[in-house]
């Protein structure tokens, strides 16, 4: 286990935020109808996001992974945006093109094994100059694990324990190697000095791992660790492991709730009170004036959630086709077909009560005067992460988050690519500057720096590094 | 110029068609050549380093980079005293896509400890980060380090070559589950995707299954160009158009040209006469700066000795033309070269790639054996392939392909 010498025992807000960027390629947050579209896979697009994202001091570029193309009543879904490169190939291009922003890849737990994804890593981390991060999620469904050899394994129940070991075994290879290990110069006897380098082995319930890892460590040390889980589990994986926390609560109550809980847990687990970041997830609707954010508003959300896609939302809840209903109308008076849903649409339609959840919608549109699209949009606008206003409105606004410590920085979802950045930072940046809660300057040349993290304390030295990781005692501690 | 064509030296053809392809990993193909280097030990391991050797192969006039892969040191007993670490190859590859801007990049990716699914994925990826330039020389590991790092059994023999059958037509197909144009974006149906165009490839190979589609659209060239070792698979797979070009291996530089032969013999023997190009294998030992190849290579085996199941040549520049001269050219007019091209594992890669770049590439060029470099084209433009449309597109689009495939053969061919 690795902590700070002197964990802070009392949260001190930083007064600075920081941004970051979350290039999607997947969802109906990001507009394709628009003539200022632009490809969603070509490289281009991503340099153009990434380079603007420096320009204006940004920590952090992110993509995400979804390992099975999305289904909507058993085929492809075909409304929103899909399709996107591997995320540590496209990082890895990234690296050559950029110096400063951190590079943050969204890695699975289930369908990897944990040498080869902790040494692909360590890569990343290397090839970027100390500038990559680990997104860590896990996937438990079959449907997913239809791609891969090994095919649907592990039980719901099961997946943070799975993933803490997983991780944990990532942090023992990411350790291997003794700094200066390798030969200052040609003149040396050997490349890397004799037991400079240690190996590995763990045995779990899922895989077993005998490595020697095969690279040392980078100008940040290791790899930077984002999570995202927000179920109690979730929140104490990511207080253990975590660096940053890629949440879902950006307002500002429930953000100062949200810190509270993870500073207790932070604490509870060992660690210093700052040592866990926070970042969530946003969107950003920003004009000259307010009336002018209002507009681009409106005319994001109806390009966000056109006709088809209320249709189709309301579709994956109810099991079958409503083609036949107008979604200008009110939400269909027929019942779901099925008790609960699928995850072939993606995580945020997993496991609804879908009987239950059509009642209530029903009452709620109703009391509301809301037709499908209105509702739906509603929904899916996650309205709860907008940040829409004119540039002076909303950099007061999250001025307040510095001051108050309720988040370190957002995670921002461009809805149009790849243009969404340039109002951002041509018009917000320099805003939050002038009121002194944003950086001047990058901090140096690595993520961990420019996050504001410590470097990992050593491994304690009385511990067993070869030492099992037994999921099944991982699970008593958790739960004691 | 240090050399004059030999009078005897096989006809150069009228126009080129050589391709060079230089396997730069690490401080060189040399086990202790990273003391032999110009650059500190740990370089190897940084971004600068990558981006210098990426560049001085392109400005050299190579067609295409290989990136190895697989672990330096085995897991068993103490690490030997030369044993490196390196970057891993797909990534070194994805580095190298937006700095450089005609070479092919070509990563060694493994098949049988390795998830086909990822494979195929973050080749696509590969594909556009370099605009069209990737390949994938496919390996099938024997290492038991590799075995034991996932937890699983070391596999040899038979097993070896399904595996990386298998993982070839995973990725194949995959990378066709998307036709061209499946992305529509379809403003008065609100359809960014066809999901005609979309397919499930349902592989089922018996050792695993893969469903599909894939995750990322087409590559940019379709198909990617896949390399692999001659021997790896089996000539009937092979004659199926598993492969777009073989890697062939001889004892020694001599041997070489009747092993291309060979190797061309069987693979007609099986219908693939038109077959995968052949690139010859060969390790390079230069003179340099005063100092003979042999008391080169002595100096540096005498730390770890060199071993590798390719030719090697030593010697000077002068006489590498020659051997590359005879390898690429063909024998007499309408006859087919011994090799479509010949991959070179320099031994230092600083002092080696210094000579070939200065005297051998120059004097290649100018007697007409390479194929013109430095064009913003694909991988498969350079290998003379026409971009095929997906296995699943509707028989019209597959013929329409076909016919412009054989338009460019001919082409080609002139």
């Amino acid at each position: 286990m690795t902590h700070t010498t002197n964990p802070d025992r009392a949260f001190t807000p930083s007064g600075q935020l920081r941004l970051g960027v979350f290039f999607q390629s997947v969802n109906s947050g990001t507009i394709w109808k628009s003539a200022d579209s632009g490809s969603q896979t070509d490289f281009e697009s991503f340099l153009r996001i990434a380079q603007t994202a420096e320009r204006g001091l940004f920590s952090a570029f992110f993509l995400g992974e979804g390992l099975r193309l999305r289904e909507h009543l058993g085929r492809p879904h075909a409304l929103d945006v899909a399709g996107r490169p591997d995320a540590q190939t496209a990082l890895a291009a990234l690296a050559a093109v950029t110096t400063h922003i951190g590079l943050v890849a969204t890695q699975n737990t289930t369908y990897n094994d944990p040498a080869d994804l902790a040494h692909r890593l360590s890569s990343l981390d290397l090839i970027s100059g100390g500038r990559a991060a680990w997104n860590i999620v896990t996937t438990d469904n079959a449907w997913t694990g239809a791609n891969f050899r090994r095919g649907g394994y592990l039980d719901h129940a099961d997946r943070y324990v799975h993933a803490e070991a997983f991780v944990e075994t990532a942090k023992r290879i990411w350790d291997a190697w003794d700094d200066g290990a390798i030969a200052p110069s040609a003149s040396a006897d050997r490349w890397a000095a004799p037991g400079a380098v240690r190996r590995v082995r763990h045995t779990g319930q899922h895989y077993a791992v005998d490595v020697t890892p095969r690279l040392p460590r980078s100008a940040q040390y290791r790899p930077v660790l984002f999570q995202a889980g927000d179920s109690p589990d979730g929140r104490d994986f990511a207080a253990r492991q975590a660096d940053v926390i890629f949440s879902a609560h950006p307002q500002l109550e429930d953000a100062l709730q949200f810190r509270s809980d993870i500073v207790d847990r932070t604490l509870k687990a060992g660690r210093g009170a700052n040592d866990v970041k926070i970042m969530p997830a946003s969107e950003f609707i920003l004009g000259a004036t307010p009336r002018e954010a209002l507009e681009k508003k409106a005319w994001v959300r109806e390009l966000q959630i056109g006709p088809q896609q209320a249709i189709a939302y309301l579709e994956q809840f109810w099991g079958r086709e409503l083609q036949g209903f107008d979604p200008d109308g009110p939400l269909p008076e027929i019942d779901p077909v099925v008790e609960e849903t699928s995850e072939t649409r993606g995580s945020g339609f997993h496991g609804a009560k879908a009987r239950q959840l059509a009642d209530q919608w029903r009452a709620e549109a109703k009391d509301k005067g809301l037709s499908i699209r209105q509702f739906v949009s509603a929904r899916t606008s996650r309205g709860d992460s907008t940040f829409t206003g004119s540039y002076a409105e909303v950099s007061d606004r999250l001025g307040e988050y510095a001051r108050t410590g309720a988040v370190d920085g957002f995670n921002i979802s461009p809805w149009l690519i790849p243009s969404g950045l340039d109002d951002i930072v041509n018009h917000l940046v320099p805003a939050l500057q002038e009121r002194g809660v944003y950086p001047a300057e990058y901090a140096g040349t690595t993520l961990r720096e420019n996050l504001g993290l410590a470097t990992p304390a050593r491994p304690d030295a009385t511990a067993d590094p070869a030492g099992p990781v037994d999921p099944a005692s991982r699970a008593a501690t958790a739960r004691a | 110029m240090s050399s004059t064509p030999d009078s005897s030296s096989p006809r150069p053809s009228a126009r080129g068609r050589g391709l060079l392809i230089l396997e730069l990993d690490g401080a060189g193909g040399h086990p202790a050549a990273w003391r032999a280097a110009r650059t500190a030990p740990a370089a190897v391991l940084t971004p600068g380093r990558l981006r210098e050797v990426v560049l001085a192969v392109e400005s050299a006039g190579f067609h295409a980079a290989t990136f190895s892969d697989s672990p330096l040191a085995d897991d068993d007993g103490e690490r030997p005293a030369d044993a490196a670490a390196r970057l891993n190859a797909l990534q070194r590859a994805a580095f190298a896509g937006p700095v450089t801007r005609s070479i092919a990049l070509i990563p060694e990716v493994d098949t049988v400890y390795t998830e086909p699914f990822h494979i195929s994925t973050q080749l696509a990826s590969l594909d556009y980060v370099s605009g069209g330039r990737a390949g994938w020389l496919v390996a099938a590991s024997t290492s038991s380090a590799d075995a034991a790092a996932v937890g699983r059994e070391p596999v040899s023999g038979g097993r070896l070559a399904q595996e990386a059958t298998d993982a070839i037509e995973v990725g194949r197909r995959l990378w066709d589950s998307w036709e061209d144009d499946a992305v529509i974006r379809d403003v008065p149906t609100g359809r960014y995707l066809d999901v005609q165009k979309l397919h499930y490839i349902d592989f089922d190979g018996g050792n695993y299954s893969v469903k599909g589609p894939s995750i990322i659209p087409r590559p940019l060239q379709g198909q990617l160009p896949v390399l692999a070792p001659a021997g790896l698979l089996a000539p009937e797979v092979l004659a199926a158009g598993a492969v777009d070009a073989l890697l062939v291996s001889a004892p020694t530089p001599e041997l070489l040209a009747a092993e291309l032969k060979e190797t061309r013999k069987a693979l007609a023997a099986f219908g693939a006469a038109g077959g995968p190009a052949l690139i010859a294998e060969l390790d390079v030992v230069l003179d340099s700066r005063g100092q003979g190849a042999a008391a080169r290579l002595a100096a540096l085996d005498a730390h770890t000795p060199w071993e590798s199941p390719r030719a090697r040549f030593l010697g000077s520049a002068a006489e590498l033309i020659e051997l590359l001269t005879g390898l690429l050219s063909s024998p007499a007019a309408g006859e087919r070269a011994a090799a479509e091209g010949i991959r070179l594992h320099p031994a230092v890669l600083d002092t080696d790639l210094e000579e070939l770049s200065r005297l051998v590439l120059p004097e290649l060029r100018r007697r007409g054996v390479l194929a013109p470099a430095g064009r913003d084209g694909t991988f498969r433009e350079q290998l003379g392939l026409a971009r095929p449309a997906s296995c699943y597109a509707p028989a019209a689009a597959r013929a329409a392909a076909a016919s412009a495939a054989s338009a460019a053969t001919v082409n080609a061919g002139n």
